[in-house]
């Protein structure tokens, strides 16, 4: 029987929520890990019952966490991000030079194939790799060697790498996103990397055309064509048809194109969702409505879905890694707030149920389709 | 035999009830401490010194007998009482809120 599994990372644990295909009455379990933060947990494609989540604190450091049963159970792999070499500096806040220091794992990406291997997005921005299950990391140092690092900055959150996207068609392919750096891409598994930001325009930053420094929030793709991305930017909704060449706008109706999440349809390549929010000063949704936007034309033309979702006095944030879609027939959408509510649609968006409403501040939002 | 008391998230984190005890050879200091326990619970490393610096994590101070050993250096032996087990060595984080 066809079921779904929502892994949800809080400021305060992880919970783990599951329904069958109908997607209408949910358990739930957790907190795991209560009291630590947990950034991301992803399952691993090859394998649905291998686990891997970020547990970090800021009195006790970083935690990776593996399970092989579904969430069931956990043990602590390696937590070891070693950086490659002398690190050297990137650019603080005020574009003074400042040491590269290993704070956290923002994102986690299992590979496609293979349970073992998975890579982990860190702040300070950097790739790392485990071929082992976790019990060991290495840096993937080619995109810190790339030669841009010195001008990389953070942004609000912190200098971290928190998109990671493997080409369903090429296993030597992967797309990475950092803020605030924007993105880059490897053709050659990891070893070199290209910034990929051509056509974005950032206007806090001396060249708003410059190759790299954009606040790239999250990127997007749709299996079956990895080489269309979609991108939410601090400011700004793009599009790339060339796997990040070039890239245009296509925030086209949406009332404000500032936002962190963005995601696209399991079986509509052209149908892509975020969520608007009002600014980068104020981080929470227009008028106190909650409101996802759809576009079914790859942006430009867009559509608020608003359907059991708060329309007033809401003042949630929704994170860069806090939306996710299963692969149903029906695609089912699924995005975490910062006040703590699960938001799911089990009709592409149309209507909304919450699934919690008083978890911690959610952190980020993956799902399982299981058979 | 050395008393060592952590903060319940790291008690639960490496599965351990009530008090750690260690047995440590030579001199005790704070290193050889914190060597001990991270070889007798290897999920602790990383979680109370910085793996690549070794330096202690910012939001966790040290105390034992009355005493803050936070600022002590790393080889400089720890207070009698707590090498003969009659004081233990506790390790706590910091009022941080969150």
């Amino acid at each position: 029987m066809t079921s779904v599994r929502v892994l949800v990372g809080t400021r305060k644990g992880a919970f783990i929520l599951t329904s069958d295909g109908s997607r209408k009455s949910w358990d739930v379990s957790g907190p795991h890990f209560a009291g630590w933060e947990i950034y991301h947990l992803k399952g691993s494609p090859a394998d649905p019952d291998r686990i891997y989540a970020s547990q970090s604190s800021g009195w006790f450091g970083q935690q990776i966490q593996r399970s092989n049963d579904g969430g069931k159970s956990w043990e602590a792999v390696d937590n070891t991000f070693a950086y490659d070499g002398v690190p050297g500096t990137h650019q603080w806040y005020d574009g003074t030079p400042h040491p590269w220091e290993f704070k956290r794992v923002w994102h986690i990406e299992p590979s496609l194939s293979d349970p073992d291997m998975v890579y982990a997005g860190v702040e300070d921005a950097a790739l790392f790799q485990s071929k082992d299950g976790g019990k060991s990391w290495a840096e993937l140092s080619g995109l810190r060697g790339h030669g841009s690092g010195p001008r990389w900055q953070p942004g609000a959150g912190g200098m971290c790498l928190h998109t990671i996207l493997l080409d369903p068609k090429d296993p030597k392919r992967i797309f990475i996103a950092i803020s605030a750096a924007g993105a880059f891409r490897t053709d050659d598994g990891g070893e070199t990397w290209r910034p990929i930001n051509q056509g974005l325009r950032s206007e806090y930053i001396p060249d708003p055309n410059a190759e790299v420094g954009h606040c790239v929030h999250r990127l997007a793709m749709h299996r079956s064509r990895p080489e269309v991305l979609f991108m939410q930017k601090h400011w700004d909704v793009m599009r790339s048809n060339d796997a990040g060449n070039s890239w245009h706008e296509v925030s086209g109706n949406l009332p404000t194109d500032f936002g962190f999440v963005i995601d696209v349809h399991a079986h509509e390549p052209d149908t892509i969702y975020v969520v608007p929010i009002k600014s980068d000063s104020e981080h929470f949704p227009l008028d106190g409505q909650l409101r996802v936007w759809r576009s079914r034309t790859g942006g430009n033309d867009w559509e608020p879905l608003s359907n059991g979702l708060p329309q007033s006095n809401c003042y949630v944030n929704v994170l860069r890694d806090a939306m996710a879609v299963d692969t149903l027939d029906s695609c089912g959408i699924y995005f975490g707030t910062t006040g703590g509510q699960v938001y799911g649609s089990a009709d592409a968006g149309d209507t909304w149920d919450a699934i919690v409403r008083d978890l911690p501040p959610v952190l980020s939002v993956e799902v399982q389709t299981l058979a | 035999m050395i008393r060592v008391v952590l903060p319940s998230h790291l008690r639960k984190h490496a599965a351990i009830n009530g008090e750690v005890t260690l047995e440590i050879d030579g001199r005790v200091t704070q290193r050889a401490l914190l060597d001990a326990l991270e070889q007798n619970y290897p999920v602790l490393r990383g979680t109370i010194r910085d793996q690549q610096t070794q330096r202690r994590r910012p939001f966790l101070r040290f105390f034992a007998c009355q005493r803050d050993l936070s600022h002590e250096a790393p080889d400089a032996p720890l207070p009698d009482d707590v090498v003969r087990g009659l004081q233990p060595f506790l390790i706590v984080g910091a009022i941080a809120g969150g």
